[in-house]
């Protein structure tokens, strides 16, 4: 079959007869071997008032490609103010090339990316203002959220219920394994890690105090909140920044139903039900892995460990960390809502703000953390 | 491409009144069966492409006519059967030789599939890009002139697919699939959602680029006008296979019902008396 054979090398060269010089084609002039064919289309050699013709007669397979490379031959030549001619079409070949006249494409520009200051002030300046537009759209949807909130307490029957527990569903039942495992992990490397430095004290029963305060106090939901944000943030954004690109958003707008109301609110609510539940477990799992570890590597045995564990917190420690947990859901939450509706037309743009969605929330839930312990040392909790 | 004989497969009576033997076959399916699950779309289907016709495809909704095409197209698996594209048996064939057929047919798919991270220059460039080696200067000429080709205008070259309309996709997925030139292109519905006049002018291009390139065309669609202006052959897809394939002239004769009520129903002959 043609398709899998070597196709022949296209050829041109120049031939003079009595004084007049035409360019024969010879070979395949398709677009498997236009390359080669524009290379030695320019580096042909002739001198310009005596080529009078190409003699085209010789081609072998020929398509729009290898058409176009000989129109613009000819183009070329008769820039210079003389008339060439192409000899030895068949029918279709010559309306092939009728079709070709039509079309003048504009004059090839590379595309240069120049790298300079005035560039690099220009993106930051952008960076800034969309820093401002991300908070206006925040604070937009928060409103909103305000909003809705203030209805649904006025009529609960608005309050859609059944999405709600699917949303709790997807984003608490089936964190838990992935929350749980990945606690118990981290209070048994806390547990080592303290038990290792403090034996050189001879003090390793105050890893109790060091598991019990840090976990409850910081760990368990700053690591929930960002698994959280990693497992239930990104899917936010992802389906609604898919329903935008589907056009779905827009539906929802025209049926006369509130984006707030019907995905976002269900959403929010669930998280800030989820997360505590989940910090909680995440609290309970990370104390059983350092118990475990203390048990194990320091040999306090699970009754002193628990006795201890009393004494070193108290129902308070449990609530500080617990407190925070809603205010982190809302935001991620919000971020994962907010960046999903700017989501444009194409797939990458799904793409970065998904990425933008994790890594915001990630962001700002620390810095919410350090706000929260501001304010703990300031009440002096 | 040089015209050459290619057995046809093996000539066997065509109890669907597939016909094999006259012209040159740039593609042909035989005993083809496709099933999902427990569910069997198609059975024992035989169909021959010419060279250089252009095929209409037609069915009711959901008989199988774009499983057809994918099955084909290799992105759905056969049961059994064998599909021979320009001579060659596809699934026999290795890495290389596949790669060398699919550059030598483009597809337009039914609601386009143009990369939306791409422009409509950038897309209509990806294949050669991929499968050549071509100097930045020539590829924009060629893009710039598939562009045109397709009755599309300059600025929308550097637009990107979610700022055109519906017909402007269409368009630019077809400049896509002729990016390289190919010997058979694959349209699913390429009229739907058109506007008339936007549809009559796509036929009338698909007919004109058939001629002057020597495109052979396999086209899956509803359309009645492209039926009855530019098709060469119609194919009738139902009951799992093909049931009837010949000129437009040919289907009006025919008796199947099926056949009678969309080629002569109510619909089709108030167009024709139109």
């Amino acid at each position: 079959m043609a398709f899998l054979e070597k196709n022949t090398a296209p050829g041109c060269e120049v031939v003079t007869e009595n004084g007049r010089q035409s360019v024969v084609l010879s070979g395949d002039w398709a677009v498997s071997t236009i390359g080669q064919a524009e290379q030695k289309v320019a580096s042909l050699q002739f001198s310009k008032d005596k080529l009078t013709c190409i003699d085209a007669s010789a081609i072998g397979n020929l398509d729009t490609s290898g058409a176009w490379v000989i129109h613009r031959l000819r183009g070329a030549l008769e820039f210079s103010g003389r008339r060439v001619e192409i000899i030895g079409l068949d029918d279709k070949r010559k309306s092939l090339f009728a079709e070709l006249e039509h079309h003048h494409p504009p004059r090839y520009k590379p595309e240069k990316q120049r790298i300079s200051i005035v560039g690099f002030l220009e993106a930051t300046g952008k960076r800034m203002v969309d820093v401002w537009h991300d908070a206006l759209a925040m604070l937009h949807i928060l409103g909103s959220l305000g909003t809705v909130l203030a209805m649904v307490l006025l009529q609960p029957r608005r309050l859609r219920s059944i999405s709600v527990a699917v949303q709790f569903d997807r984003t608490c039942i089936g964190a838990v394994p992935i929350v749980a495992l990945m606690s118990f992990l981290i209070g048994g490397i806390v547990s080592q890690q303290g038990g290792f430095y403090l034996r050189q004290f001879g003090v390793e029963i105050y890893v109790v105090d060091l598991a019990g305060v840090l976990v409850l106090r910081e760990m368990g939901v700053i690591l929930t909140a960002i698994m959280v944000a990693g497992r239930s943030g990104s899917a936010f954004t992802a389906e609604i920044g898919a329903m935008r690109m589907r056009e779905e958003i827009d539906a929802l707008h025209v049926i006369g139903l509130s984006v707030t109301e019907v995905l976002i609110l269900p959403r929010i609510l669930a998280l800030m039900i989820a997360l505590p539940i989940l910090t909680f477990i995440s609290d309970i799992a990370s104390l059983f892995g350092s118990g475990l570890v203390a048990w194990s590597y320091l040999d306090i045995p699970p009754q002193a460990f628990i006795t201890l564990l009393h004494q070193a917190i108290t129902i308070q420690t449990l609530a500080v960390g617990l407190i925070k947990a809603p205010f982190m859901a809302m935001i991620v939450g919000l971020i994962a809502c907010v960046e999903g509706l700017k989501v444009s037309g194409s797939t990458e743009s799904l793409g970065k703000h998904t990425t933008m969605s994790v890594v915001k929330a990630i962001f700002l839930v620390i810095v919410v953390d350090g706000i929260f312990a501001i304010f703990f040392a300031a009440i002096g909790v | 491409m040089n015209a050459e004989t290619v057995t046809a497969g093996d000539e066997r009576p065509s109890a669907s009144g597939t016909q094999t033997g006259d012209g040159d076959v740039i593609l042909s399916v035989r005993d083809i069966t496709v099933g999902f699950g427990s569910k069997i779309i198609l059975k024992d289907l035989d169909l021959d492409v010419r060279r250089g016709e252009i095929l209409g495809f037609v069915g009711g909704s959901g008989t199988g006519k774009s499983v057809l095409m994918r099955t084909i197209l290799g992105l759905t698996p056969k049961r059994k059967g064998k599909i021979e594209v320009f001579g060659h048996d596809i699934s026999a064939m290795s890495e290389k030789e596949r790669l060398a057929v699919e550059r030598r047919w483009g597809v337009l798919f039914q609601q386009g599939a143009l990369f939306s991270s791409l422009t409509v220059k950038q897309n209509i460039q990806v294949p050669m890009r991929e499968h050549l080696d071509l100097s930045p200067k020539l590829m924009d000429e060629l893009a710039t002139l598939k562009l045109e080709l397709v009755g599309l205008p300059q600025d929308a070259a550097d637009k990107f697919p979610s700022e055109l309309s519906g017909g402007m996709i269409k368009r630019a997925s077809l400049a896509r699939a002729l990016a390289l030139d190919p010997d058979l292109v694959f349209l699913d519905e390429p009229t739907s959602g058109l506007d008339p006049i936007g549809a009559a002018a796509f036929d009338k291009l698909i007919a004109n680029l058939s001629e002057t390139l020597g495109l052979t065309v396999y086209m899956v669609t509803h359309d009645l006008d492209s039926l009855h202006s530019i098709c060469d052959r119609i194919a009738v897809l139902g009951e799992k296979k093909v049931l009837v394939i010949g000129t437009i002239d040919e289907m009006m004769q025919n008796d199947h019902p099926w056949v009678v009520s969309y080629f002569r129903g109510e619909r089709a002959l108030r167009r024709v008396e139109g």
